[in-house]
């Protein structure tokens, strides 16, 4: 099990074998966050810059302590999506960052794929922390690293994606990953949400929560943005909540053990309510955990990979 | 001076024919010409094809105002060497071609040249803001054929209506770019299965066709002749060949890229393919080449749209729409020909004797004794790379930059002057 | 690539049942100590070590293991990726004696990297080195406490450590490098 790429731009290009070695990958980075003393030496002296062209906190920060605890330089660097403001383009910022001789670049966009497009003009590594309605691989890593934690495995399971597909990264990640890895994905949503194209996904699109939710191992509820998506897809949070919420009624008709994630930040009382956030169901925080080593498993992987001289197979 | 064409196959929209042409000056004087017939220049053609210099009703040549993307030099020039010897500019300049003097700049430039004819497209309303009508009847005197806001759809259907009507009083007709830009939104690829995987915006084929719709019923509301351009969906042919069905004055164009490429080729991002209206499937693509083969559609045009390199490499969403076009129009064309989906007087009624009737251009579009002698010499089994040293556009937005085509004009002349020649190593 | 067999299956056991009497008889203490196998090898000893330590009546011998991937300070010239092993230590190292055990000991950055290891996982008491076959050409100041067989090789020759857990016969083997 290896990985070769250069850059990590989604899931839907990777085979299944490299999904499996990021998570096998993944999986032992959980016990360094464990430790009392929560880092290695591994990429000492690289220097990883968090190329943020679109505001974020927690994926960020989450990088950032990824990358910290790697024992690399993390600096982050935010700037405006267009290009406009400053009068640079995408690419002149990139190869300046890439002129300080930097390592990695964790970047985000709000334009769908602006990141594929960095990566084909730098000599630098890149990991996708999100591009416009694209992708957003490192959550689909986490989403199935928390998912098989708590399940033990992925093949066969059902998991329910409900929410806004069509402008949801983390559903197309999610989707791309977890079909090449036998998961049973169901799609639920505002019918404006869903894609009117929705078979390229190869799962099933629902017609009710109900049917979405019934017998489901895992509910993933993702994070509606009504100021962002305009207000015409719905017509009001509390309506959503009502038809495409996930409140404990209808968890019931879930699996008694189904797992319930969130890409966060939640909208308490919009699409998950407070009492099944905070059950036994919820693998909200475990996600958040597991999001870390993720990144750390991306950031070594990439951090370390050359074809440049061979292993001294001996060195003991 | 004289200039015999030999041994050629002379297309015309209605049969092809062997024989030698005798240019005198600017006029065809001959196609049953002597192949011993005394001239100043003698090209022997064996084997090749003599079509009517196309004529492309629809290019944006960016000049006055956007010469960085192109001027009227260079279009034409990328224009001879396409074959193409008289093309329709868009009225989207810098300032917007709304009046006469504007009109009758860009003419007298292309004049100066002397490559190609120019024939301008003035805006429908003032500065395109779909408002004020133009004056028409002033610019129509000056040279313009036809009007049109391409590019910004004109969203009130009265002022279509009116513009319409009036137009057709000076013996004009309307060109509609069919867009309901509420429907497109930020949309910036054809909505279908690669937008649903790209997460790239969608532009519904109903955001065109819808528009498509109305303007037919404005033009059986007027009884004005109404042109659709670059129809990209498979629901606008089947509305056109209705209004056609019904008897109404509507005609309308394709562009080669509309009919050789679908929408999988944005699955890697290229800003080479984005363009308005969006590639779209390959149900639409199959009815566009059936709509070609048929006669419902009623020229080819290109559509050309020069943009400087440092804006097409952008952020997909930022990059502006189009591509060029006039040197691929005739290989894309000719494709459908090998194929065997068209043959050699339907690809001259497409793209040249169509057109020239679309705009009142009787002198052309045909290869026959009195017609201006307007001729490409086409190798249609040409086989090369259209590269740099071949581009002579500005600009290079264009997918098919470094790739093989087959099929080119050889030799260009214009009202009887040769004004390209393909360099033949 | 022609192998020479440097150690049998017998001598290996008894060579291994002698390092584990000299460890007992070098820490006489009464804290004990605790076994930390390095992956892969190491870890295979130590847990024959602790094996022997059990017959012996110690059976409350904690024992852990090490992967040292991320402390190699050679990661970033390692032609493939190399495979993350976990580390398993389930104990508190700190203030006890740790026996670290390697199969080969040779240039000393495996175990230079092994002691940055361990040392983030607690502060030992005192940390010995226990090395199942030491082969020379140290580029580090690091010497085995306890050593089963110094053999001598030149820098292009391979120690083949086979073991049974692993490799499915017990043997040890030189080989020259292709």
């Amino acid at each position: 099990m290896t990985y070769k790429r250069k850059d990590l731009l989604g899931m839907k290009d990777l085979t299944k074998e490299e999904i499996l070695y990021l998570l096998e990958t993944a999986q032992k980075f959980t016990e360094i966050n464990e430790r009392d003393v929560k880092k290695v030496p591994t990429l000492k002296g690289k220097t990883v810059i968090n190329l943020f062209f679109e505001p974020s906190t927690r994926t960020r920060t989450s990088f950032e302590i990824a990358g910290k605890r790697l024992s690399a330089d993390t600096i982050n660097f935010t700037a405006s999506s267009s290009s406009t403001t400053k009068g640079e383009t995408l690419i002149d910022t990139v190869k300046n960052m890439e002129a300080m001789k930097s390592d990695i670049f964790v970047v985000r966009h709000s334009y769908s794929g602006a990141v594929k497009y960095i990566a084909e003009h730098t000599d630098a590594k890149i990991i996708n922390a999100g591009d416009g309605l694209n992708e957003h691989p490192t959550q689909a890593l986490l989403d199935m690293l928390t998912i098989r934690q708590s399940k033990g495995r992925l093949e066969g399971l059902e998991v329910a994606i409900i929410g806004d597909i069509t402008h949801s990264r983390v559903a197309r990640s999610d989707v791309w990953a977890m079909t090449k890895l036998g998961v049973n994905v169901r799609l639920f949503g505002p019918t404006t949400m869903i894609p009117k194209h929705s078979h390229v996904f190869g799962c099933r699109v629902c017609k009710s929560m109900n049917e979405a939710v019934e017998g489901a191992d895992v509910i993933i509820m993702l994070r509606i943005q009504r100021e962002r998506q305009g207000k015409l897809l719905i017509p009001s949070t509390k309506e959503y909540a009502k038809y495409f919420g996930l409140t404990k009624d209808k968890l019931a008709l879930a699996k008694p053990d189904a797992l319930v994630m969130h890409p966060g930040p939640i909208n308490r009382g919009v699409e998950l309510m407070s009492n099944v956030a905070d059950s036994d169901n919820s693998g909200v925080l475990k996600q958040v955990t597991n999001g870390v080593a993720v990144r750390m498993a991306a950031l070594y992987i990439l951090g370390i990979g050359n074809n440049k001289g061979g292993i001294d197979e001996n060195a003991s | 001076m004289k200039t015999l064409l030999k041994n050629c196959k002379i297309v015309n929209h209605d049969k092809v024919t062997e024989g030698n042409i005798l240019i005198d000056g600017e006029i065809i004087a001959s196609v049953t010409a002597s192949a011993d017939e005394k001239a100043d220049k003698v090209i022997d053609c064996k084997g090749k094809y003599a079509v009517p210099g196309l004529i492309d009703l629809h290019v944006h040549f960016r000049d006055p105002g956007l010469e960085y993307k192109e001027d009227i030099t260079s279009g034409a020039k990328a224009a001879v060497a396409g074959g193409v010897t008289a093309v329709c500019p868009m009225a989207n300049t810098k300032p917007v071609n709304d009046n006469r003097i504007i009109t009758e700049y860009m003419i007298k430039k292309a004049q100066a040249d002397g490559l190609i004819d120019l024939f301008p497209i003035g805006a429908m309303t003032k500065g395109m803001e779909g408002e004020e009508l133009t004056e028409m009847g002033d610019m129509s005197e000056g040279g313009a054929v036809g009007f049109s806001d391409d590019g910004k759809p004109v969203c009130s259907a009265e002022v279509f209506r009116r513009a319409a009507e009036y137009a057709s009083q000076f013996g004009s007709f309307v060109i509609s770019h069919a867009e309901d830009k509420s429907l497109a939104g930020a949309g910036v690829i054809h909505e279908g299965e690669v937008s649903a995987i790209t997460g790239l915006k969608g532009i519904p084929s109903e955001c065109e066709e819808v528009m498509v719709a109305r303007d037919i019923l404005m033009s059986k509301l007027t009884g004005a002749h109404v042109h659709i351009c670059h129809i990209s969906s498979k629901g606008t042919l089947d509305l056109i060949k209705w209004a056609k069905s019904m008897g109404y004055n509507v005609t309308c164009e394709v562009t080669p890229h509309h009919f050789t490429l679908t929408e999988q080729e944005l699955l890697t991002y290229d800003t080479n393919c984005k363009m308005n209206p969006p590639l779209r499937a390959q149900e639409d693509v199959d009815a566009l080449i059936e709509g070609l083969r048929n006669g419902d559609i009623d020229c080819i045009v290109t559509d050309h749209a020069p943009h400087h390199p440092d804006e097409k490499a952008q952020e997909f969403d930022l990059a502006p729409f189009g591509i060029t076009g006039l040197q691929t129009m005739l290989p894309l064309s000719l494709a459908l020909v090998e194929k065997g989906v068209i043959d050699m007087p339907t690809f001259v009624r497409l793209t040249s004797y169509n057109p020239a009737r679309l705009i009142k251009k009787t002198d052309r579009g045909e290869i026959a004794v009195g017609k201006l002698a307007d001729i490409a010499i086409v190798d249609a089994e040409l086989e090369y790379v259209f590269d740099l040293s071949l581009n002579k556009s500005k600009s290079v937005n264009t997918p098919y930059m470094g790739k093989k085509l087959k099929g080119a004009a050889l030799y260009t002349i214009k009202s009887g002057k040769v004004v390209f020649e393909f360099p033949l190593n | 690539m022609s192998a020479k067999e440097i150690m049998s299956k017998e001598e290996m056991a008894r060579t291994l049942n002698r390092m584990v009497f000299q460890i007992l008889e070098a820490i006489k203490t009464e804290d004990g100590f605790c076994l930390v196998g390095i992956r892969r090898g190491g870890a295979v000893l130590a847990k024959r070590m602790a094996d022997i330590l059990a017959k012996e009546g110690k059976k409350d011998i904690k024992i852990g293991y090490l992967d040292i991937t991320l402390y190699r300070d050679d990661l970033t010239s390692i032609h493939d990726y190399p495979v993350l092993q976990s580390t398993e230590i389930d104990f508190d190292i700190t203030g006890r004696n740790i026996v670290l055990v390697d199969d080969v000991i040779y240039t000393g950055r495996t175990i230079r990297a092994a002691l940055d290891a361990l040392i983030d996982y607690g502060r030992p008491k005192k940390i010995l080195l226990a090395a199942f076959i030491d082969r020379g050409h140290r580029e580090l100041p690091i010497q085995p406490d306890f050593t089963g067989k110094t053999v001598p090789t030149s820098r292009n020759e391979i120690v083949d450590v086979q073991l049974e857990e692993q490799a499915g016969c017990d043997c040890i083997l030189i080989n020259k490098k292709a």
